[in-house]
């Protein structure tokens, strides 16, 4: 079949509503006798909580409710483990989450203690300031290294250390293959990794009609089915008096995830307490507090080549900071032990890492989830290797790209999805090829890097590959039906945050159907639509969703050729379907439109055949037996300020591969903003904790994100190699943007600064620190 | 993020908002542009009693010449500043330092008066003004002063400035053709608060001889810094590599640069002395 709608740059079926300000945000809802919630947070990192007096809050003209942990009886329960460990030989897993408000002790500022309902959110916040807590400060665990030690204060005195989890994986064997190394390169790492700082913050409405007995959410979530399960398994609802849905949110990127966050959690039960409507809209202040994080994470690798660099192997032994509690299990440290690996053959690994509790926000998975951080450690190591053996930093990567003819690739170790860390399908050396023709590379270093250098400029390029784990199960279903007026209506489980949900949805059901991509309305997140699913998480939204959605379009289109073949007496093979309607091919006069094959599958009088499905519908689901690994290749040049240390991005070229393309527009764009945010991450973001745990940058003052100004345009190409796990042959696209960032400014910067003989071995850096380095160096 | 409670006035006249800070001195704030008083109420880290809001007094926003001096009501947006005709042509060191100031927005917003009472040694407006050798107005309902810019920052956020007073008029001397200037600053993006800033004017005289200099430095110290030894080396010089790097040199032996997240004092210090090259070096005809 010929492509008519898949494949192609589509327009963005969401964006008039979005740019004429007409798509609803959590904050839009409102409703009669809505009242507003307001938190108590804690101040310090880690204390003891003596007492909390609440009488003059509750004295408050304008407050209904002070709630404190005391008050919330059986409902008090810490959170779900969201994410179970993997199941990985003698893995040591600490089970400890998130509670709705602290008891007894606060384990990270920004911590919930206490909960104000009143009737407007100024009125909240002036009674969260009426509240007395008293807090016995205990010495905070902030360091990563001296956590684990034996004098450290203990956060979760129930354990006996710091120690949130212990995990080692091994493939072959490294201490044998070490002793046959010519080249052994060893060095420490350390990447810092930053908040994910969405446009819009967290929000919930929530909404008992007791007359109804009928809860309604809205909630600023990734994965509002499993929000709706949870919330009514603790509220002793049924599944089907809960509604969830997300409307359009302004950005997700992980922390959104299904996270039963205090508030969500609090915010139905006040609401079911006080028989009124509830809204929290979280603050970009508590945003920097109570949303979680990813963070820092230290390295001590190795790796072992021999003469012509060739990897006979990686040892690698890290800390991962958990924050004060893990309810997302593993999935960032087992995301940088598994991507670390790499587009490279790497006979032997050996991989030890220990999560570590500290006073600070949880750390859950933040586009890219922990693989920017083992894709730092592999790259630096190939680089540092490569000057070593005097080689080329692309040709050791090319000579260590898995060949095609290795594919599947097994790692012989477990992923995040539980399952073996399986490739399902790669081709490298194009990409970098095509890399380096688009960033004109023989050029740069035999012509322009000498001519500018003559010219005083420090001028750097930088040239790093990447894999990324896409597209993980266990499933997404949708439903597709056509309309009486032709129109057709696609509902699926999974969230949406802004990545083109509207269209490629549209775009796979319209190659099916035959109709243009504006007559197709997707719904996303709303379990009112669609109960079954899972969530947009870990690049999986087009993967999985799509091919569900394929799916059930295939089956709509199986029943309207049916139908039509009945309706027209003709054989189905005769017929075609396009612009909206069924036609016989060898005469297109003969035709019945869907709207038509709709009405006639939904009779309201008369009798039908037993066994008939009514109208023109389907449901279908997808589940992939594992991920899809798409790759890439990001080049750069840059130039450094040599007096002020500023960086100026000269060129900016992505070539990705993520299987077959369902909209190469969407797709620029998730990478346009990806890339974005890795520069954020590489160069101008960090969290600034104290030796108290106190965040000391919590504004966007002094937390910098890239602007416009510093994020140059970026161009962009694509290798396909699709995926056999899949119908559609996609894989994820949603974080390649963000993954090798840290590294590419870190070898360009080298460079650049070629001079100063520079070993750049932390992400983020910054001017402060390029100058300091250059001090040392 | 909303303000604590606050009682909310809005005069009409001078005369009334004179009134309104005779009475409520002490526990007032003054909104202007609100581009720093806003965010910190709503953080709560500023929590005043009483908000006086100035802006419907049309009769504090005026920018006129008078008598060899350009006087400039206190309620001047920078944008007006920035695309004003007289500031370009007698101030333009002024002229060419709005367009760092923080964002067009924030500049539609901002005004003159507000940055300086703001005091924040790290904002461009405090250290211009001491290099233009500003003098402010501040009337109270009882009386009228006038500061120079030398004695108006005393130190972080703090200035001359009583609790009765208003800052309500800045006069600069106008310029006279043929005075070398140049502003820079480093900042993280474009934007941001400098990590470090350097104005300079340079007089010379028939035989190209330095016969006056100003060096004010932002963000290495508590308020507004000038590099007087700098300044000294520099009269009756002639422009040189040699002068310049020895007047940098002095310059940064005169502070003592905070260090913070985002840049140390030695980091501070070097771009001090970079800076200072770069503005000597465009301020100096030749």
């Amino acid at each position: 079949m010929s492509t008519r709608y898949f494949g192609k740059p589509l327009k963005r079926n969401e964006d008039p509503r979005l740019l004429r300000g007409e798509a609803l945000f959590v904050d839009d809802v409102n409703l009669p006798g809505m009242l507003h919630a307001a938190f108590l947070r804690s101040d310090y990192a880690h204390g003891k909580l003596i007492s909390i007096d609440v009488e003059a809050a509750r004295k408050r003209e304008g407050v209904l409710a002070v709630y404190t942990a005391e008050d919330l009886g059986d409902y008090w329960q810490p959170g779900p483990l969201l994410v179970p460990p993997p199941p990985i030989e003698n893995l040591v897993f600490n089970q400890k989450t998130q509670v709705p408000l602290a008891k007894e002790k606060v384990k990270h500022v920004g911590e919930t203690i206490a909960m104000v309902v009143a009737t407007s959110r100024y009125i909240a916040e002036d009674a969260v300031g009426d509240i007395y807590a008293e807090i016995e400060p205990l010495d905070a665990v902030v360091d990563l290294e001296t956590a684990l030690e034996k004098e450290a204060p203990r956060i979760h005195d129930e354990l006996d250390s710091n120690l949130s989890a212990h995990v080692t994986q091994t493939k072959g064997e490294y201490d044998a293959i070490r002793s046959k190394a010519d080249v052994l390169i060893k060095r420490r790492f350390v990447y810092d990794h930053g908040i994910a700082a969405a446009m819009e913050n967290r929000g919930i409405v929530a909404n008992w009609e007791r007359k109804n007995q009928h809860l309604k959410v809205w909630d600023t979530t990734q994965a509002p089915i499993p929000i709706r399960n949870g919330l009514a398994a603790m509220l002793g609802l049924s599944e089907s008096q809960v509604q969830v849905i997300a409307p359009f949110v302004g950005g997700g990127f992980g922390p959104k995830i299904m996270m039963f966050y205090p508030e969500e959690v609090l915010i139905p039960w006040a609401s079911k307490q006080l028989d009124q409507p509830v809204k929290w809209i979280e603050d970009r202040q508590e945003n920097f507090f109570a949303t979680t994080h990813e963070r820092s994470q230290i390295h001590d690798a190795e790796i072992a080549l021999t003469k012509d660099g060739k990897i006979l192997g990686v040892h690698d032994i890290f800390l991962h900071d958990a924050g004060a509690y893990a309810p997302y299990g593993l999935t960032v440290p087992i995301n940088s032990q598994c991507t670390l690996l790499g587009p490279y053959d790497v006979p032997h690994y050996f991989s030890e890492f220990k999560a570590v509790f500290t006073n600070k926000t949880i750390v859950t998975p933040y586009r890219g989830a922990g693989r920017q951080h083992g894709v730092f450690v592999m790259e630096r190591l190939l680089d540092f290797a490569a000057k070593e053996l005097g080689m080329d930093v692309v040709e050791i990567r090319r000579k260590n790209y898995l060949k095609p003819e290795q594919f599947p690739h097994d790692h012989k170790i477990i992923y995040q999805d539980f399952m073996p860390l399986v490739y399902d399908s790669g081709n490298y050396a194009p990409a970098l090829d095509r890399a380096l023709e688009m960033i004109e590379y023989e050029n740069f270093r035999k012509k322009e890097q000498p001519r500018l250098r003559k010219e005083g400029k420090r001028i750097g390029l930088g040239i790093v590959s990447y894999v990324e784990g896409t597209g993980i199960g266990p499933y997404e279903g949708a439903r597709v039906k056509v309309d009486a007026s032709g129109k057709i209506n696609v509902a699926t489980g999974v969230g949406t945050q802004g990545q083109g949900h509207f269209t490629v949805f549209a775009q796979v059901v319209a190659e099916q159907l035959g109709v243009e991509i504006k007559d197709i309305n997707v719904v996303t997140g709303d379990t009112g639509e669609f109960h079954w699913g899972i969530g947009t998480f870990a690049s999986r939204g087009a993967v999985v969703a799509g091919n569900a959605i394929h799916a059930a379009a295939r089956n709509v289109r199986k029943k309207a050729l049916k139908h039509a073949s009945a309706h027209l007496e003709v054989p189905e093979e005769t017929l075609e379907i396009s612009g909206g309607k069924v036609f016989v091919k060898s005469n297109p006069q003969k035709s019945v439109s869907l709207g038509e094959l709709a009405q006639i599958s939904n009779p309201l009088r008369g009798a039908v055949k037993p066994g008939t499905e009514p109208g023109l519908e389907a449901t279908d689901y997808f589940g992939p037996e594992r991920g899809a690994t798409a790759s890439g290749v990001h080049a750069m040049i840059l130039e450094v300020d040599p007096e002020t240390m500023l960086v100026k991005i000269k060129k900016y070229v992505v070539v990705h591969d993520c299987g077959k393309v369902i909209n190469p527009m969407i797709l620029e764009g998730q990478i346009q903003g990806g890339v974005a945010q890795g520069i954020g991450n590489a160069f101008y973001e960090q969290l600034n904790y104290d030796e108290s745990g106190q965040l000391t940058n919590a504004s966007f003052m002094d937390y910098l994100l890239p602007t416009a100004n510093d994020v140059p345009n970026i161009e962009t190409d694509h290798v396909v190699t699709p995926s056999p796990l899949n119908p559609l042959g996609v894989k994820g696209a949603g974080e390649a943007g963000a993954i090798p960032v840290g590294p590419l400014f870190a070898q360009a910067i080298e460079d650049a600064l070629v001079e100063h003989n520079l070993e750049i071995l932390e992400i983020p850096l910054s001017p402060n620190l390029l100058f300091e380095m250059i001090g040392a160096a | 993020m909303k303000p604590a409670p606050f009682k909310y006035f809005v005069p009409e006249s001078r005369d009334e908002a004179l009134e309104l800070l005779c009475e409520h001195g002490f526990d007032a704030k003054i909104l202007a542009g609100g581009q720093s008083l806003v965010p910190t109420m709503n953080f709560r880290l500023a929590q005043p009693e009483v908000v006086i809001d100035i802006n419907r007094i049309q009769a504090l926003s005026y920018l006129r010449k008078k008598d060899g001096f350009l006087q400039i009501g206190a309620l001047s947006r920078h944008a007006e500043l920035e695309r004003n005709a007289d500031i370009a042509e007698s101030a333009p060191l002024l002229s060419a330092t709005m367009p760092h100031i923080a964002h067009p927005q924030i500049r539609n917003r901002g005004t003159i008066g507000g940055s300086l009472v703001h005091a924040d040694p790290a904002a461009e407006l405090p250290a211009i003004m001491l290099a233009l050798d500003a003098k402010f107005k501040l009337q109270s309902k009882e009386q009228t002063r006038v500061v120079n810019a030398q004695d108006f920052f005393i130190d972080l956020f703090m200035t001359a400035l009583e609790p009765e007073e208003l800052l309500v008029e800045i006069e600069l001397p106008e310029q006279t053709n043929g005075l070398g200037y140049a502003f820079e600053e480093v900042a993280r993006r474009h934007g941001d608060f400098a990590l470090a800033g350097a104005a300079a004017i340079i007089n010379q005289d028939a035989d190209s001889k330095c016969s006056s200099a100003r060096i004010v430095l932002i963000n290495v110290g508590n308020r507004p810094v000038q590099a007087t030894s700098a300044e000294k080396l520099l009269i009756g010089e002639k422009k040189s590599d040699e002068l310049i790097q020895a007047a940098a040199e002095a310059a940064i032996q005169d502070i003592d640069p905070p260090s913070d997240m985002h840049a140390s004092s030695e980091f501070r210090r070097h771009l001090t002395k970079v800076l200072v090259q770069k503005v000597l070096n465009k301020a100096f005809k030749r």
